[in-house]
């Protein structure tokens, strides 16, 4: 029995947590939360790229690391830990996997590289209507290798440079390629409840498409690189969760009311305790779909719903309890708290929210036990 | 980051397999108050401890295998896999020999660690008071010396095994006049001892696995006090600590029986398992069933690299305690008007989910409550500060007491 990170692993993410807290302090967030113009921190995105971060799990033939996604779950944790305001998820846990899973060698020879580099920023644009993802809420399609519809809401869509577009063609679904910097695509910002990570709308008329995997293979797909996405994800929920929590047993053991720290209440003490029980909880799922997704385990489906059910219900009890513990000044801009509770629904609700990750998780037991 | 074992572990985990097979009683299960359970299981005990699988971990010097915790991970993951007679010696052997072992006299440990190891003697502990459940350093019953001897008068309560143990650890008051946990005193004494009264306990579940204890003038020798006079408190965390760095297989919690009646049972949108709702809490309970048992796996993991468990063991029965209360619940829902029904001949699952209903409260409070354990998460992980004692500097007898 092995069931955790290496010392090499763990000594990354040590590096990893040192170089973002230089890096990474919460001005930095600060500055693009209260700039409408500002979509992310560019220098940290330079600083990423430059520690090899975004080529972590990419193969050294295509410009990375050639590391596994056991590495990319520290650093992940790392970055939701520090709030870091860059399109680190898109990039890295939806469109660089995508390519990876499902790519040709030629597009992964075009496009690995200049991920692992920084170059590409990349965006997932799949859903179009409110409610979960399914096949008949599509209907961007692809004609004649040109693609037309909108995507809403597109996670770093404003500033992305390649998307992985879900799209019929001939009715059947496909995932494309679309180099967002050829034309053909025009974006639309939409304000977000977490404005550290930004959102368009993008609204495509004969945009060149360029097909990953198989035609009708596209929901498909798109489902397999958002069990990818949802383990990574979870990292990056259990460390916000973790320093949220962290956030309000610092200001329990510091503020006094009538005589006394208030983390000597047990009103306090027993909400802190079930939101460690939450984080202690979600972190155990996020290490077995960890696992699940190095090895490509045929239990990644099932690892990974449950790893994000666990890490939304983890992230979002302890970063609206944090907001509680502090009372009056948690509810204050100045305050941090808002941040995480910020990330809490961001991270929560771009891959799907958790109720529709529920009912994948039960669509997958119902499968392993008719099995 | 690897599931399998280390070649180590599989060459273990292959010995304790090949032994299981050529020797597990098979076929016998009972309830420790069973009566035919108690031989059954004695036999097993000591069967075990023969071969070396009992008590894995105690030191040689003391009479135990010697082995490291990491094996007795795998035994007991191994052992929990087949039937076995019900364990009533886990109270002896978690807490109160390993208390001997840590704060008795060498002549008690030649004594007493062999015998309970191979099941001769079995212990129970005389902690709980009427007066003081979680608050164990109230205890009242007083032990007074008289020359060589302690005369010990009181009342003990929901004292597991008692009334078949053989042999008990004792906390008690040896000094009301000095805050109370400077005045305890820890003591062995001999359960077979007619000053000492055991009384069952009728738990709401109908089963009586608890008693009430009464000691009425029990003269006792010096020598079976367990540390120095004074010292009780400071023994008893030592017995605490035995309970809560015990992990292992089992317990906590198993989402797959609820799963099963809901693909069973039958409503009017088809199986159960297709109801909106009940499809909700069935993910939520699997991923609090399956956080439990990786969260062990990591206790696992840092026994296997000679590491101490980290905090995060003590989620395990605040979690699965509720886990199953829930569940059972559920399920009785689920089963709708069957849900009454516990005669095993007609419930679904042999009416497994209406024992556990039953059965469910008491484990949110035995073994510390679901309340001191969170304040146990927050003081000793979080590091929050205690709650404020009032009675912290008072000597114990002028300590207010209500009921």
């Amino acid at each position: 029995m092995d069931f955790d990170f290496s010392d090499d692993q763990k000594f990354l993410q040590t590096e990893a947590r040192k170089f973002l807290e230089g890096r990474c302090p919460v001005s930095v967030v600060r500055k693009v939360l209260n700039d409408p113009a500002k979509t992310h921190d560019a220098d940290l995105w330079n600083a990423v790229a430059e520690q090899g971060w975004l080529g972590a799990a990419i193969p050294e033939a295509h410009g990375g690391l050639g590391l596994g996604r056991l590495e990319l779950c520290v650093i992940a944790e790392e970055l939701g830990r520090s709030l870091a305001p860059i399109p680190f998820a898109s990039t890295v846990y939806f469109v660089a996997e995508a390519i990876m899973m499902a790519g040709s060698e030629a597009q992964k020879a075009q496009w690995l590289p200049k991920i692992a580099s920084g170059d590409v920023i990349g965006c997932f644009a799949t859903v179009e209507r409110p409610g979960p993802l399914t096949d008949a809420q599509i209907s961007a399609s692809v004609n004649g290798g040109k693609l037309s519809g909108a995507k809403l809401p597109v996670t770093d869509g404003d500033i992305a440079t390649l998307a992985v577009v879900l799209a019929k063609e001939a009715g059947r679904m496909g995932l494309y390629l679309v180099d967002l910097t050829a034309g053909g695509v025009t974006r639309e910002n939409v304000s977000t409840i977490d404005p550290t990570r930004s959102v368009a709308k993008l609204t495509f008329s004969g945009a060149n498409a360029d097909r990953l995997g198989d035609a009708g293979e596209g929901m498909a797909l798109a489902d397999a690189v958002l069990n990818r996405a949802a383990v990574l994800l979870a990292f990056e929920q259990v460390g916000g969760a973790d320093r949220a929590l962290e956030l309000a047993r610092d200001y329990a053991l510091e503020r006094y009311a009538f005589g006394r720290p208030i983390g000597s209440y047990q009103a306090i003490k027993h909400k802190l305790a079930d939101a460690y029980i939450k984080n202690q909880l979600a972190r155990s799922n996020a290490y077995y779909g960890a696992w699940a997704l190095d090895v490509d385990a045929p239990e990644l489906p099932v690892a990974a719903a449950a790893a994000r059910v666990s890490a939304c219900e983890a992230y979002w009890y302890a970063s609206k309890e944090s907001i509680q513990t502090h009372g009056g000044m948690g509810f204050t801009w100045e305050v941090d708290c808002h941040l995480y509770y910020r990330r809490a629904h961001q991270l929560g609700l771009v891959a799907g929210g958790a109720k529709a990750w529920k009912e994948r998780l039960v669509t997958q037991l119902e499968r392993r036990n008719a099995a | 980051m690897d599931f399998n074992d280390t070649p180590e572990e599989a060459a273990y985990r292959a010995q304790v397999r090949a032994w299981l097979a050529a020797n597990a009683p098979g076929g016998v299960q009972g309830d420790d108050e069973d009566p035919n359970n108690m031989a059954a299981a004695k036999a097993w005990q000591a069967k075990k401890a023969d071969a070396g699988y009992a008590c894995i971990t105690w030191r040689k010097d003391w009479g135990g295998p010697g082995g490291a915790p990491w094996q007795s991970v795998i035994f007991a993951q191994e052992e929990a896999d087949i039937p076995t007679p019900g364990n009533p010696f886990s109270i002896g052997l978690g807490m109160c020999v390993p208390t001997i072992m840590t704060s008795g006299n060498e002549a008690d440990k030649v004594r007493f660690v062999k015998p309970a190891m191979r099941g001769e003697e079995i212990w129970c502990q005389l902690f709980s008071e009427p007066s003081g459940g979680s608050d164990v350093a109230a205890a009242r019953t007083r032990a007074v010396r008289d020359g060589d001897e302690w005369v010990i008068n009181g009342q003990k309560v929901w004292t597991s095994g008692a009334h078949y143990s053989d042999f008990g650890l004792l906390l008690a008051r040896t000094d009301p006049d000095v805050p109370k946990h400077k005045g305890l005193t820890m003591y062995w004494i001999d359960m077979h001892d007619p000053a000492v009264e055991c009384r069952p306990i009728h738990q709401m579940s109908g089963a009586s696995n608890f008693n009430e204890v009464y000691f009425t003038n029990l003269r006792i020798k010096d020598s079976q006090r367990v540390g120095p006079v004074g010292d009780g408190w400071k023994v008893s965390l030592v017995t605490l600590m035995n309970e809560r760095m015990s992990i292992g297989g089992g317990g906590g919690g198993d989402y797959r029986p609820v799963m099963k009646l809901a693909q069973e049972l039958s409503t009017l949108v088809g199986p159960a398992v297709k109801d909106a709702a009940l499809r909700e809490k069935i993910a939520e309970w699997f991923v609090q069933a399956e956080g439990l048992k990786y969260t062990r796996f990591r206790a696992q993991t840092a026994l296997s690299r000679g590491q101490v468990p980290g905090p995060e063991n003590s989620i395990g029965k605040v979690v699965g305690a509720t886990l199953m209360q829930d569940m059972a619940q559920a399920a009785m829902d689920m089963e709708d008007q069957f849900g009454i029904i516990n005669d095993p001949k007609h419930a679904p699952l042999a009416a497994a989910f209406q024992a556990a209903v039953m059965g469910a409260p008491g484990m949110r409070i035995a073994g510390g409550t679901d309340e001191i354990l969170r304040n146990i998460i927050a003081e000793r992980v979080l590091g929050l500060p205690g709650d404020v004692r009032l009675d912290k500097d008072v000597a114990f007898k002028d300590i207010p007491s209500g009921r």
